[in-house]
């Protein structure tokens, strides 16, 4: 159990990482970044089983093809944290860019607050591999388009109304998007279908409700109370129909 | 069913008396086309695709198949295909899905170029006496060298070189994914690159274990699908290639449909088995040159720093600008693929209307790249039709410092250009999964000849060159000197660079 602790202000990004690989290779269990002002990549391509603790605002692309750490970040992060993410976690008290969890293939993303434009986007599973995001607040248009496998749920925590973004789940051919309340119908994009979720539904999202909860210190009685809304594809196979042979 | 049944594109006739019944044809034809009967062979000409495996097979040579025995009134305009595509629209209300390459009657540039040989003047050199030299470094260069001297008078480097990758012949073969092609077609070419020192890419479908032996020589892809992509997968690969966009459908995604994705092609793409695979058009976290450039620096982070990246577009109207961003992007090295780059499948319309020659293309770019004073910043590998070792050496004049070859490997497994490799049914087990058709390629053999196939056009290269009184492909490159334009417009001759022939 070695913790190493890393002042990064002024660092760039690349002997940032460098220190961190060297210090994961080294054997540190636990990296703490202080002063983290924008710094892209961090933990990209890191596999192994550290937890990483970020202090300020990490730049672009947090945990990109990460396998197996855990992150969590003290405050808002930039663009598609959790991009190509293999493995491990992410957690943010705080909110992040466009493109949260992109092409995610397996581990799990947690935002407390708002996340961008195309979160969760393309993201895939294989076998045990499931990616799963979790958004605290409310995503700008596309959340979950060309979805083709795992798990994204969003409780619009500081929110009521019935989501309204477009391009919801556009092209989306595998797995399956938990909004809680209901959703506007013109907010659906192509193959995407609502329906409200069945209490079987919500026993499967239950634990990722409790693990949202812990995390940002929340009672989870009335988020497991609620209703919500599941929004799955209509086909696996949603261009199957659109050619014919020359 | 007003259109009614359209003519058979191609018919299929069994000399009896050549035939002795020995049935492989039956065997052999995946499409259906043969049927053993007592009084014969019988032929079912409408399903056949003109693979010509059953004239390859037949033992008697009895088999001979015409191109469209039966002709429309003619017409200039409105071609028979013209009319047919109609028919199929019109029945259908679907978009036109046709396999490999540009099938439009545009001129080749290639063909319009015509390569130079000394004469007096210069000596021409002979390969078989001198040195040639074919190795091609891929990736960024310095703009100078800068040493520091030890008072011991030791002299040593100080300037950082980043990684290339080290080509003996400056043929490639570019990304066919597992998946659109055989795991034997690629083991095929795999350890034929590997032999020869050269590289073939992935394509966008992941690695198969299969070819886990052959990986410092394989160039891995990352799509927007991102199929198969974890850090392993990166880490494996000689260098990484991001693809945004493919010259046999510029602008749009690519798509394996469901069927073809079997366990083992499930597996290496990390997806369901049965599952659609879809790479949508755009990166969704590339939208800019800033995007692209982000993702070319997070491959190299994930990597240490340690692989070249590329990155592939397709040839289209601005491609010069594009590249020149590209080159600004951090990336090594910029593909580009020519309109005439073959697929499993694309939408015909795309294939056939949407992108420019890659003649054009690479002269372009590299005379952009030059103007700008960034050449040395990225290579440039160009790919898209290239057919023969002569397009190799006109490509290099007109810029490039290597090539993907694509169909042209195909053939040399086997490939009849038949275009329907979308069915999934080649019959000679290239574009297929089905593992009775598969095991028809044999990995060593077709090896061999794609080997071979590289090997003479890297002789044919070195001879070429020679003639020319140039004895190292550095000197080709970018040599406009050595091209004269045959039969081409000035407008055309001004984009080439290239003299025409007498100036
Ligand atoms: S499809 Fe191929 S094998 Fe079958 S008849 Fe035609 S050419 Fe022969
Ligand atoms: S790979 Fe096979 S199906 Fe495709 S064009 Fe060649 S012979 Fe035909």
């Amino acid at each position: 159990m070695t913790q190493i602790t890393i002042d990064a202000a002024g660092i760039h990004y690349t002997p940032l990482n460098k220190q961190i690989r060297q210090a994961v290779r080294d054997g540190a269990s636990e990296i703490i970044l202080n002063n983290i002002m924008g710094q892209r990549f961090i933990g990209d391509g890191l596999t192994g089983n550290v937890k990483i603790t970020v202090n300020g605002v990490p730049g672009g692309d947090l945990g990109m093809f990460m396998k197996g750490p855990t992150i969590e970040v003290f405050g808002n992060a930039d663009h598609a944290p959790g991009n190509t993410m293999d493995e491990g976690t992410i957690i943010i008290h705080g909110a992040s860019g466009d493109a949260t969890g992109h092409s995610m293939r397996g581990g799990k993303v947690f935002i407390r607050d708002d996340i961008g434009y195309r979160g969760g986007i393309h993201m895939k599973q294989y076998m045990d591999k499931r990616p799963v995001l979790v958004i605290g607040g409310s995503a700008k248009a596309f959340l979950g388009e060309y979805m083709a496998g795992g798990l994204v749920i969003m409780f619009r925590l500081s929110d009521d109304e019935p989501y309204a973004e477009m391009g919801l789940a556009s092209g989306i051919h595998g797995g399956e998007i938990f909004i809680r309340g209901t959703v506007e119908d013109w907010t659906l994009g192509i193959g995407s279908n609502a329906q409200p979720a069945t209490s079987e539904d919500l026993e499967r999202i239950k634990p990722y409700i409790l693990e949202f909860s812990s995390y940002y210190n929340i009672d989870p009685t009335s988020l497991l109370n609620n209703s919500f809304t599941r929004i799955a594809p209509v086909s696996a196979r949603p261009f199957a129909g659109k050619y014919t042979w020359e | 069913m007003i259109i009614g049944s359209r003519p058979t594109k191609f018919q299929v006739v069994v000399d009896k008396n050549q035939c002795m019944l020995c049935g492989r044809c039956v065997e052999n034809c995946s499409y259906n086309v043969f049927r053993m009967e007592p009084e014969g062979i019988i032929t079912n000409t409408r399903n056949c695709v003109a693979c010509h495996r059953c004239i390859s097979q037949c033992p008697r040579d009895a088999i001979s198949i015409k191109e469209r025995p039966c002709d429309y009134r003619s017409h200039p305009v409105w071609t028979a295909q013209i009319k047919e595509n109609i028919f199929k629209q019109a029945e259908s209300g679907k978009i036109l899905l046709g396999g490999m390459g540009n099938a439009g009657q545009y001129p080749i540039l290639f063909d319009h170029l015509v390569l130079d040989a000394c004469q007096v003047t210069n000596p021409s050199i002979d390969p078989l006496r001198e040195p040639m030299e074919l190795r091609t470094y891929i990736g960024k260069k310095p703009k100078q060298l800068e040493f520091i001297q030890t008072p011991e008078e030791d002299t040593s480097l100080v300037t950082e070189l980043v990684p290339n990758l080290k080509l003996e012949t400056p043929i490639m073969i570019g990304h066919m994914s597992y998946g659109a092609i055989s795991l034997n077609a690629h083991k095929a070419m795999a350890k034929a690159v590997s032999e020869i020192g050269t590289f073939m890419g992935t394509g966008e479908g992941g690695l198969h274990e299969a070819l886990y032996p052959y990986q410092n020589n394989m160039i891995v892809q990352v799509a927007s699908g991102r199929f198969g992509v974890d850090v392993n997968y990166l880490e494996r690969g000689a260098a990484i290639e991001i693809k945004i966009g493919q010259g046999a459908k510029p602008g749009i995604g690519g798509h394996l449909p469901g069927e073809k994705v079997c366990a083992d092609v499930s597996c290496t793409r990390m997806i369901p088995e049965g599952s659609d695979a879809i790479s949508p058009a755009p990166h969704h976290d590339i939208y800019s040159i800033e995007d692209l450039k982000q993702l070319v620096l997070s491959l190299k982070e994930a990597t240490e720093w340690k692989k070249p990246v590329f990155v592939k577009i397709a040839a289209v109207h601005n491609v010069a600008a594009i590249a020149a961003g590209i080159a600004r992007s951090g990336a090594d090295a910029v593909v580009i693929d020519g309109f005439r780059g073959g697929t499993g499948a694309a939408p015909s319309v795309f294939r056939d209307h949407v992108g420019i020659p890659i003649e054009a293309a690479v002269a372009a770019v590299d005379a952009k790249l030059r103007k700008q004073g960034i050449r040395n910043e990225v290579s440039i590998i160009a790919s898209g039709g290239i057919r023969q070792s002569a397009d190799v050496a006109k490509a290099i004049c007109l810029g490039a410092d290597a090539v993907y070859i694509g169909t042209a490997a195909l053939v040399a497994m086997g490939c009849r250009v038949c275009g329907t490799c979308y069915r999934g049914l080649c019959s000679w087990g290239i574009a297929t999964q089905r593992p009775d058709l598969v095991t028809r390629l044999n990995p060593d053999e077709a090896a061999n000849n794609v080997k071979n196939l590289i090997d003479a056009w890297t002789l044919e290269l070195a001879e070429l060159m020679g003639a020319a009184g140039i004895n190292s492909i550095e000197s080709l490159r970018g040599n406009r000197d050595r091209l004269r334009g045959y039969m081409l417009d000035q407008s055309m001759l001004d984009v080439l660079d290239v003299n025409a022939i007498g100036a």
